[in-house]
């Protein structure tokens, strides 16, 4: 029915409409409407915000449950970095790896190696880029549609190099294809997240008509099994091996800032965290942002390690990959992609993007500017009959919200409870106006006539 | 701090901000405000950009420059008008003043990475109709005009 899908539902039977949700929305996409949050589909840039915050857990994050590997003939998973983080230091990627492959997938590929080379990719991009700066990372498919909506003149900025996982996803499958001698479409390619927002960026990708990837397990469902799936397993012989197969450019993948340091970018920015993405892209928006090339933006605080559906401690599990890196660059481990190979195949276009990302802005008050103009206006004069604390007693987020809900005709003044005693007293006037129409004399005088701004109850506290 | 008032004119929106000189932390409030409101009313994605970055720096060109300031914003179908009046030092010669590269920021400014000497070129840049008057010791007056060229509207 919509023209979105979002990796997020309400369950309305387990919501009391306690409003967490309706305050922490940065898009300001929710209302509760009779007791219950909603959606506003358009709005919603599935940072996923409302889902920690719900103390009813009614707002349910869409990932795939393990049997969909079996609507495939032959299953991969293709796991953020971020699951190399969830365990223990001791735990190296070669035994994550093995021990998915024993959970029932056919293969498990390590995808800090594609990560790896897509920093190189980037790094080619920066350098012979003209265009407006500075550019920001795609890795995060909230930030891609926090630029969407909110703002659409940045569009540009947003780095044209597709993000590892689509990337290794088209790979694989071509690769196995060939040898296995069956159909691409009998492949399935699981991307194992740490957030929801992966699997819309999936289901509906920002850019192009169809994601490489045909699902996305959560980490956190995947925990639990993979753990006990890696206990049976041989620790690797030494951990020298296990290092080696790690690229150290691919590994910082997983942290906010990782890319940016092991690439060493000069005039680079890590921004995590929603609320400080919003401050640093309003700068930009300002020109106030000189002199930087490329901005690494994750909307879970400390990157992808922070999203909420990983299990480790977000604290532990950044630490656990700066550890890595400087073992990594203490060891002088180099299990990264040749430049030589991956400029080749940078010059052959292998890691732009297939299709062209689109704004898609919020809608203005109304789309002839005249009227426009009109509806701001008048939404600034309810606005300032308004209480302006945001309760969302009213249900929607903020007295300017609400200001603005009235104005488009999805929500009624008298839905704020701070104009009841105003409306109170206005109905109080007409029905002793009546009454004295009707020429009927109380005994004793109210004083309701006087002076129409007391307010109900310092009166009250008069006629008693 | 900026407290807005809505007035009733024909057509336009006006709306009024008050500045405070020296107030680095507030500075960029009345911009990202503004901003917003070119927004709401779906004026073109190109045009708010250029207007946010005229907006930007004359309101920073009261910040460093003045006590006080009153920005004003009126947006009309047809254009979107700044007009920015200060109570501040003033600029002895606006000439120099609109080279680019040319300030006179206090080296503090410059540690905070302002006062390169592009604010007021860079008004300049992104307006169609740029005005600036200035009296030292009294302040400085900037007429900023970007038309909204919708065809569909018009």
């Amino acid at each position: 029915m919509s023209q979105y899908y979002h990796s997020i539902r309400f369950d309305e039977t387990k919501c009391q409409g306690r409003m967490r949700c309706l305050r922490v929305c940065p898009t300001q996409a929710i209302r509760v409407r009779h007791g219950k949050a909603r959606m506003i589909e358009e709005r919603c840039i599935d940072c996923g915000e409302c889902i920690t915050v719900c103390p009813n857990g009614a707002i349910i994050p869409l990932t795939d449950p393990f049997g969909e590997l079996s609507r495939f003939r032959y299953t991969i998973a293709v796991p953020s970095p971020a699951l190399y983080a969830q365990f223990g230091r001791e735990i190296l990627p070669d035994k994550i790896l093995a021990g998915l492959k024993k959970l029932g997938f056919d293969e498990a590929i390590d995808l800090a190696y594609t990560c790896g080379e897509v920093s190189f990719a980037i790094q080619e991009y920066l350098r012979n880029y003209n265009g407006p700066r500075p550019l920001i990372s795609n890795a995060c498919p909230t930030i891609v549609r926090l630029i969407q909506v909110k703002y659409p003149e940045l569009i540009a900025h947003i780095i044209p190099i597709d993000t590892p996982r689509e990337i290794a996803a088209r790979e694989i499958k071509k690769k196995k294809a060939k040898q296995l001698e069956i159909p691409e479409k009998e492949i399935g390619t699981f991307y194992l997240t740490p957030c929801p927002v992966k699997m819309i960026s999936i289901k509906q990708p920002a850019e192009k008509g169809r994601s490489h990837l045909d699902g996305a397990l959560s980490i956190a469902d995947v925990y639990g099994p993979l753990l006990s799936a890696m206990e049976g397993l041989e620790e690797s012989e030494n951990s020298r091996r296990g290092l080696e197969s790690i690229c150290i450019l691919g590994i910082g993948w997983a942290i906010a800032g990782g890319m940016s340091r092991t690439l060493r970018l000069r005039n680079s920015l890590a921004v995590a965290g929603l609320a400080e993405i919003v401050k640093v892209f309003d700068d930009i928006e300002k020109g106030k942002i000189r002199n930087i090339d490329f901005i690494e933006a994750y909307s879970c605080p400390h990157g992808c390690v922070g999203g909420s559906l990983t299990v480790e401690n977000t604290y532990s599990s950044y630490n656990k990959i700066v550890k890595l890196i400087e073992t990594l660059e203490y060891e002088k481990v180099k299990a990264c992609p040749d430049i030589r190979e991956v400029r080749r195949r940078y010059d052959q276009k292998y890691y732009f993007i297939e299709g062209k990302l689109e704004p898609r802005p919020l809608a203005p008050l109304d789309e002839d500017i005249s009227r426009a103009i009109q509806k701001k206006k008048l939404k600034e004069s309810l606005y300032e009959q308004l209480p302006q604390i945001d309760c969302g007693a009213c249900g929607s987020p903020s007295c300017l919200t609400f200001a603005e809900d009235v104005v488009q005709g999805e929500a009624n003044l008298n839905d704020c409870v701070f104009l009841w005693p105003q409306k109170i007293t206005q109905l109080a006037q007409e029905i002793i106006d009546l009454v004295e129409k009707t020429g009927f004399k109380p005994k004793k005088k109210t004083n309701l006539k006087e002076g129409k701004q007391v307010n109900a109850f310092t009166r009250n506290r008069q006629t008693s | 701090m900026a407290k807005n008032r809505s007035d009733e004119r024909e057509n336009g929106l006006i709306q009024q901000f008050s500045i405070t000189g020296g107030d680095f932390y507030h500075a960029g409030h009345v911009s990202t405000q503004i901003k917003e409101i070119l927004k709401e009313l779906g004026i073109d994605p190109n045009i708010v950009r250029r207007a946010a970055i005229a907006a930007y720096e004359a309101e920073m060109n009261v910040v460093m420059y003045a006590q006080k300031g009153l920005f004003t914003l009126e947006v009309t179908p047809q254009k979107i008008h700044f007009f920015v009046e200060d109570e501040g030092q003033g600029i002895p010669d606006i000439e120099l003043a609109m080279q680019e590269g040319y300030s006179t920021a206090t080296p503090e400014m410059r540690e905070m990475g302002f006062g390169a000497g592009m604010g007021l070129p860079n008004i300049k840049k992104n307006s169609d109709i740029f005005k600036i008057t200035s009296e030292v010791g009294k302040g400085t007056v900037l007429d900023i005009i970007i038309f909204i060229n919708q065809g569909k509207n018009q």
